[in-house]
């Protein structure tokens, strides 16, 4: 149980869960769960992958039945059947990848399927501004979501669970993809309507922030409440300890393995936006050396995404060049380039990682399915590929009852275990990494470090792409700042701070001389955009 | 197991469903739907019934698996109707025109048959590939486009020539045939059964042990997932819209080398049209397609027998929509009701606390 401390008020809880348990085939998610979580609290829900967080949160909010178990409301019982009716109990959640139409504006966005609140019109406008205070937002309601940077985006979706009328609401890892800066505004907007009375249910792999933002803590494991802890005096490793019983990891990976073999040459690489208006990618170099772990640290949305794909060859550069050991790649397809030797760990592992409904077995033979040991000429290798994925769980230590059961029904840390499994194998030259730990536990956290760790002291490429700024710094031997797609300056990761790496980032050009703007043109322009 | 309960049940509750739907639409009309089943049933050893059903059957197998190669990768190939017309009035254009051994003629009408489907299907895939257009509209064009053009070819001053009241094209010479198995007065067997039944196991092995068939499946599940894993999503379309035209090429082949040898007025049109429901029937499987064709063409055949019961024999018709639309249903029923038996399993075998893995 985690009936949490004493303070005893005489408000009944806000959210009360009993006794949930839920099963799906070969594994019970939830089991016998109890949470109670107060009025005006920041509750946060820790546990390892597949410990069955969003699952118990997708009970509260409706979308899954719980099996046994009973859910209470301001001291009521309930029974959702469908998202609205948890909306109607003043339940809301913000799920982990946005769910907004960016060709829609931010009012159009929030009041698409409300519209019977406060109509479309100006009355929607009205309550729009008076609630977007409260979130922080600072955006005229007309303004495209497309628009936005990630975390404007996230306050619309805060704001469009608000609109609804949610007092308690449900942030499922809503930081993974935040650099600290934005982190810190998002915990300021949390602790601002904190105040106004709101509650929050918040799930986190990052236990610093778990232990900044939370007024308690529940650690579940296998599905159930092992416990609860005090925020304000537990230490981060204690939390993991309760959570997975190992240590905090650190990326640290100080003695330098890199060669001056070149493996991945990239130079004057133009990508511009569809209708030819403005560049997404403008003239990029980048030099990737064998055994060197090249980090690019940018907010969401200045190209990082589309150089990642542009070296893949999932979109067509304008202009430019990509070699990879020697072989022109510029005018291959996809498949030519994975071939040459790229393994890749995408950024959105539903979108471009897996067919979720398949098997994990049939899962390892995407991206490899013309080599071994997955296929044979044009036959397939059902066998090599079932072998070779139990290889991958097991030294991944991917949380599964089999290997036939589908992608869909791992949790999502366990996915992203499974594909980086999948892209380290068959030797790559090259590994592109979009946010490789995104989702994972601390445990798996340092599992997949260890195993870049050791292909890179083989020989291994890495061009390496993450939000996590603390993993960027502790993996990469150079790390580049991406600005509107332009590399515009780099940084030492033996000193820069996450701090300096993060204004960097955001364009408030060189605070410390860690940070050393690449081509004076560049950096002044950079100064000046981010003055306004 | 669960496993096959989950994919036999919905199909047989389609079935009941349907029957009782058409018992219903029957006492309403006036009949007795016992009677009309029963003489269903007992027409299926009269004359040559069963032979008819059986030919049928390769016809139809072959049409649904026309169509589910599309539905692998999320085509909808309506012109399946349209590819087969085509192809039948050019492969008996072509076979009646050329003198050539046995067996090679033969062959070359197959080939030219295949050809023409999939050339069929090239239009409406290039239309898709190069500039997006919607392939169900497109071939649905084409299925009008295939009339025309058949019914063109056929005209006396083409290729076609007038035989008693019929328009027909020049038959094919003995060569170019196909025998059949005979069963004298039960009737003839078509000898292109058997190349029905190769292409079923082809499709099978092609789309569980090949890498054309894991393209296939990944892009038909997620398109983005397979571009980012190297898959060509434009070559899929117009290599699998190729491959389904060039089987629907070859659905006419049983009647034109088995028996008509000659393409005429009285071609068996709509065969596409049931493909489509056959392949929805079977899940794209190649023994619930077969299934699916059986079934089918044992409505078809049976069905004349209720004439002489005085049933109107349309209900069969009905019979065919019901079963397509309540399988649908059925299989959603069936999936909702395992997992929850599933859950129950896991519940007792794992007990309440921990175990989750
Ligand atoms: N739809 C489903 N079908 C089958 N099993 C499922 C399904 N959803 C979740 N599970 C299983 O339930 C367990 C809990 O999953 P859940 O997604 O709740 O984990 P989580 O704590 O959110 O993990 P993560 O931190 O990796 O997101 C996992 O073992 C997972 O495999
Ligand atoms: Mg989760």
């Amino acid at each position: 149980m985690s009936s949490s401390t004493s303070a005893r008020t005489d408000d009944p809880p806000a959210v009360v869960l009993t006794g949930i348990t839920k099963r799906f085939p070969g594994v019970v998610a939830n089991s016998d769960v109890h949470l109670t979580v107060r009025r005006g609290e920041v509750h946060a829900l820790c546990g390892e992958n597949g410990a069955g967080k969003s699952t118990l949160m997708k009970i509260l909010y409706g979308m899954q039945p719980p099996d046994e178990g009973t859910i209470e409301v301001n001291g009521e019982q309930v029974r959702f059947r469908t998202p609205s009716d948890a909306i109607k109990a003043g339940i809301g959640m913000v799920h982990q990848h946005f769910m907004l139409a960016d060709n829609l504006t931010v009012q159009e966005n929030v009041v698409l399927g409300a519209e019977a609140l406060h109509g479309i019109g100006q009355k929607a406008r009205k309550r729009i501004i008076e609630l977007s205070g409260k979130t922080g937002l600072n955006v005229d309601p007309g303004v495209l979501v497309e628009q936005l940077g990630v975390a404007d985006r996230q306050r619309v979706e805060i704001l469009k669970v608000l609109y609804r009328g949610a007092k308690v609401i449900i942030l499922d890892e809503p930081t993974a993809v935040l650099v600290p800066q934005e982190v810190n505004e998002l915990f300021d907007t949390v602790r601002g309507m904190q105040e106004q009375g709101y509650t929050f249910l918040f799930i986190s792999h990052k236990l610093d922030e778990v232990r900044a933002i939370a007024d308690s803590v529940t650690v579940i494991r296998r599905g159930t409440t092992v416990g609860s802890a005090d925020p304000k005096t537990v230490s981060s490793r204690q939390l993991a300890e309760m959570m997975v019983g190992s240590e905090l990891p650190s990326p640290e990976t100080r003695e330098s393995t890199v060669t001056d073999k070149v493996v991945l040459d990239v130079r004057g690489l133009k990508l511009m936006t569809p209708d030819g208006s403005r560049p997404i990618l403008d003239d990029v170099d980048l030099v990737v050396r064998s055994g060197e772990v090249v980090g690019i640290a940018g907010v969401e949305g200045n190209g990082q995404t589309e150089l990642v794909e542009t070296v893949m060859g999932m979109r067509k550069a304008g202009s430019g060049t990509i070699t990879l050991l020697d072989a022109d790649l510029t005018k291959l397809g996809t498949l030519a380039r994975r071939e040459a030797g790229i393994g890749y760990v995408p950024e959105d592992r539903h979108r471009h990682g897996l067919l979720l409904t398949q098997p994990l077995w049939y899962n390892r033979i995407l991206g490899y399915q013309t080599r071994k040991p997955t296929s044979k000429g044009i036959w397939l290798d059902t066998d090599g590929a079932k072998k070779d994925t139990e290889r991958i769980v097991a030294d991944f230590d991917v949380r599964t009852p089999g290997i036939d059961v589908p992608a869909a029904a791992l949790s999502g840390g366990n996915q992203q275990k499974l594909v980086v499994g999948r892209e380290l194998s068959g030797d790559p030259k090259l590994l592109i990494a979009s946010h490789p730990t995104r989702g994972v536990d601390v445990g798996a956290q340092a599992l997949i470090w260890d195993e870049i760790k050791r292909a890179r002291a083989a020989g291994l490429a890495v061009l390496l792409i993450s939000a996590d700024l603390d993993e960027l710094i502790g993996l990469s031997d150079t790390i580049k700042v991406m600005l509107r797609g332009r590399l515009v300056a780099d940084a030492d990761p033996n000193t820069v701070t996450p701090e300096d790496l993060g204004s960097a980032m955001t364009g408030a050009g060189a605070t410390s001389a860690s940070v050393q703007e690449t081509g004076t043109a560049h950096g002044t322009a950079v100064v000046e955009e981010g003055a306004n | 197991m669960g496993h096959l309960r989950g994919k036999l049940l919905p199909p047989a509750l389609a079935i009941v469903f349907s029957m009782l739907l058409c018992g219903v639409a029957l006492v309403i009309s006036g009949a007795n739907p016992l009677s009309a089943f029963g003489a269903m049933v007992t027409q299926v050893g009269k004359g040559s019934t069963l032979v008819d059903i059986v030919n049928s059957t390769g016809i139809y197998y072959i049409a649904a698996l026309a169509v589910a190669i599309g539905f692998q990768m999320n085509l909808f190939n309506i012109g399946v109707e349209g590819q087969y017309r085509v192809a039948a009035v050019i492969a008996a254009v072509v076979g009646g025109s050329i003198a050539l051994p046995p067996g090679i003629h033969t062959l070359v009408i197959i080939v030219v048959a295949a050809l023409a489907g999939a050339a069929w299907a090239a239009i409406p895939a290039i239309l898709k590939v190069t500039r997006g257009v919607n392939e169900v509209i497109s071939t649905i064009m084409m299925n009008g486009l295939a009339i025309g053009l058949s019914a063109y070819l056929i005209r006396r001053d083409v290729f076609g020539e007038l035989r008693g009241n019929n328009i027909r094209t020049a038959e094919i010479p003995e060569s170019g045939w196909m025998p059949g198995i005979s069963f004298g007065g039960g009737g003839t067997m078509f000898g292109f059964i058997f190349v029905a039944i190769a292409l079923g196991v082809g499709y099978w092995v092609m789309m569980n042990k090949t890498r054309f068939g894991f393209e296939l499946r990944a892009s038909g599940e997620s398109s983005t997932a397979a571009s980012a894993g190297g898959v060509n999503a434009k070559k899929m379309v117009l290599v699998s819209m190729l491959l389904s035209g060039a089987i629907a090429g070859l659905i006419s082949l049983p009647e034109l080398l088995g028996r008509d040898h000659t393409f005429s007025l009285n071609f068996t049109a709509g065969i596409g049209f049931s493909g489509i429901a056959i392949a929805l029937l079977g899940r794209n499987h190649p023994g619930g397609i077969a299934f699916g064709a059986l079934l089918w063409a044992f409505l078809d055949k049976s069905g004349l027998a209720l004439d002489n019961v005085g049933v109107p024999r349309e209900i069969v018709t009905i019979m065919q929509g019901s079963i397509v639309l309540s399988v649908v249903v059925a299989y959603e029923v069936v999936r909702r009701f395992e997992l929850a038996a599933e859950q129950r399993r896991v519940g007792r075998e794992l007990g309440t606390v921990g175990g989750a893995a």
